[in-house]
């Protein structure tokens, strides 16, 4: 593998990383815990929306975030040729 | 027959499981001993991994926490559960691409030092030890209750235990014990679970049952507890908590997640670097069918306490003592749950005595002061019985809650005999010692572990969840800013990483040994563990990110100053960038 395309290899790594982490903190930190006043309105099973993110929802959205990577990383790795033969 | 030998049986059977086990499948692989994760389905290895991860903090203490606050708790939910995705983005797959045992060899490879390694040995057994006094917290109130014994003397049954199962070896490494041993634990824990949700909503999903609505009264459940707990001075469940501790608290967990070298371990042996990453989402999975269920047995949990103290709402009579459940009776035996009838009226008032707003209230009903106090551990072990459950699933939550602390306890030992052993002992201070003596000091440093987890777990900082969380406040601020500056900066060198982790460990002991004793020996703290001396308002145990912080900005800085890594290291960064060409994981 040539130089130039194990940078766009990481570059491409380094671009979902961000993505999917600005994803979990919006879910935990976000309508978790910052943002719940403003999803108050939001009414879920006798509360707001922000408590069930912080107790099930956040929970829920880590294991899609962690298998979309899995996937999305081992099509990347053939893609460049870094796979595991 | 009575519920003491019902206990025994269930608790019993179950380590005759997990023996049985670890005999069969002893027998055929003894040489792929170092090896026991190749070759085992994914999802299996991820159940293994949950067990090695759900400790007695997740499984005992956490709901009963959740319980005793509500909302402001749910940072522990979505603390260790989200180091997962920081585990599977950041970290698994390039030390697994590395293929080398234990965290200390990374660091001291990566960062070509010596005394790199030793630092991160120190961080550690630190981290490790702290973590084990939880769980011998955790267990000794297990032991006392399904002994009905005192709970020192549980805690030194449950040291006993751990150190002859912890020694018994191999047991610890074999998946498929461990595979039982979640089974076990996530059967305990959501039997109950659906049995009280089908009594309380209808729904036999606890998931569901938490919003749902609460039969006998109409209203939805968190409604309805919400409605309860401000009758009787508390804080209403789902309020409001403070957003700047929730934040780093929740971050403390995360990152210290990521952190743990005896989580860590478990991806360094996977077949592949992708199976990293798919390892982290399976046991994440397998984690959070205990995770998802938690808030529902805490919030649940509190509903059935008041609902036995006060059998006709809190605004009526409270229960007299005379008359109490047996379940009272029995946890009254470990000194974890205590009466004390203030105003001698022979009913047992159970009310927030420190709410201002409320004891106008109080006088007047000739209240005196809160009169019971029942301890957060007991929580999720009494839960069967405060909901009146058969007598077999109050064993099986004794045996799931002593899975869940012996598991991780063994896991955590483990970690601490073989860096000692190896990376101390072995690798630098007798390059020479022969095996059987290298077995011998795992052996006596194990031993010395449990000793003096044992011994601060008599009077531990917090209940079991606390403690280990501190454990983790001590990772997120030691290891884990340095593997991830290890893989994403080919700048940080020896000399940053090494005062990065020793800045960061430093600081975060002294600041928790400040307001919880040195070295958490209790009463010699130098400052009162309360809100107004905390330092910008954060509390001992969500002060692991602002370590964390002061890692990251030491290792950079220095590393600034001092020379670049030589090439063969940047080499080395490179190559564990990309997954292709990873060999099977090697001891040395």
């Amino acid at each position: 593998m040539t130089d130039k395309s194990s940078n766009a290899y990481w570059a491409a790594n380094i671009r979902v990383i961000y993505i999917c982490l600005a994803i979990w903190a919006i879910v935990s930190y976000g309508f978790g815990i910052l943002l719940r006043p403003m999803l108050s309105g939001i009414a879920v099973g006798g509360t707001d929306l922000g408590f069930w993110f912080a107790q099930q929802g956040s929970i829920v959205v880590f294991i899609a975030l962690i298998f979309y990577y899995a996937m999305y990383m081992n099509k990347i790795d053939r893609e460049f040729g870094v796979d595991e033969q | 027959m009575d519920q003491y030998t019902l206990n025994l049986l269930v608790v019993g059977a179950s380590f005759a499981l997990y023996i049985g086990i670890a005999i069969w499948s002893r027998a055929g692989s003894t040489a792929e001993f170092y090896a026991a994760n190749r070759g085992v389905h994914p999802v299996l290895n991820g159940m293994a991994t949950a067990a090695d991860w759900m400790s007695a903090a997740s499984f005992i203490s956490m709901a009963g926490l959740i319980a005793g606050v509500g909302y402001a708790n749910s940072t522990y939910l979505m603390g260790w559960t989200g180091g997962y995705v920081l585990l599977a983005l950041l970290l698994a797959p390039y030390l697994r691409k590395f293929g080398k045992y234990t965290v200390p060899q990374f660091i001291g490879d990566r960062f070509y030092s010596q005394g790199a390694r030793l630092v991160a040995v120190i961080c550690l057994i630190i981290i490790s030890v702290t973590y084990v006094i939880g769980q011998m917290t955790g267990a000794g109130v297990a032991f006392s209750r399904f002994l009905e014994v005192e709970v020192s003397t549980g805690l030194w049954i449950a040291s006993a235990v751990v150190f002859a199962y912890a020694v018994l070896g191999g047991m610890k490494g074999i998946t498929y014990t461990q595979v039982a041993q979640y089974v076990v634990l996530i059967i305990a824990y959501t039997i109950p679970a659906i049995f009280i949700s089908m009594q309380l909503t209808g729904n036999p999903l606890p998931w569901l049952g938490l919003f749902s609505t609460h039969t006998e009264s109409g209203l939805p459940l968190l409604q309805k507890l919400d409605q309860v707990v401000t009758d009787l001075g508390f804080n209403a469940y789902t309020a409001q908590g403070s957003m700047l501790n929730m934040t780093l608290f929740t971050l403390s967990l995360m990152i210290g997640t990521a952190g743990l070298p005896h989580v860590i371990i478990r991806f360094f042996t996977v077949p592949k670097v992708s199976d990293a990453r798919w390892s982290a989402g399976w046991a994440l999975v397998f984690i959070a069918l205990l995770y998802l269920t938690a808030p529902a047995v805490g919030a649940m949990a509190r509903l059935n306490i008041i609902d036995t103290i006060f059998p006709n709402g809190p605004k009526a009579e409270a229960v007299l003592y005379e008359e109490r459940p047996d379940w009272m009776k029995t946890w009254e035996v470990t000194g974890l749950l205590k009466f004390e009838d203030k105003n001698g009226d022979g009913r047992i008032q159970y009310y927030n005595d420190k709410a201002a707003g409320f004891t106008a209230q109080a006088t007047e009903r000739g209240w005196a002061g809160n009169e019971l106090s029942i301890n957060n551990d007991i929580l999720v072990l009494a839960n069967p019985e405060i909901a009146q459950l058969p007598g077999w699933v109050i064993g099986l939550i004794a045996a799931g809650g002593l899975a869940a602390a012996l598991s991780t306890a063994a896991g955590l030992l483990l970690a601490i005999s073989s860096s000692i052993s190896h990376d101390l002992i072995k690798d630098w201070l007798v390059p020479g010692i022969s095996e059987k003596n290298e077995l011998m000091v795992a052996r006596v440093a194990m031993a010395g572990a449990i000793l003096v987890a044992t011994l601060l777990g008599l009077h531990p900082p917090g209940f079991a969840a606390q403690t280990v969380a501190l454990a983790f406040g001590l990772a997120a601020a030691s290891i884990f800013p340095v593997l991830m500056m290890g893989i994403f900066s080919k700048r940080i060198n020896s000399a940053g990483a090494t005062i990065g982790m020793l800045v960061g460990l430093i600081v975060t002991c002294l600041y928790l040994f400040t307001y919880l004793g040195w070295f958490f020996i209790a009463g010699t703290n130098m400052l009162e563990n309360v809100p107004a001396n905390y330092l910008f308002g954060i509390p001992p145990a969500a002060f692991g990110p602002i370590g964390a912080l002061l890692n990251f900005a030491a290792a950079y800085i220095v590393s600034m100053m001092t020379a670049a890594p030589p090439a063969h290291v940047q080499e080395l960064v490179e190559s564990i960038r990309v997954p292709r060409g990873a060999g099977q994981a090697t001891g040395h």
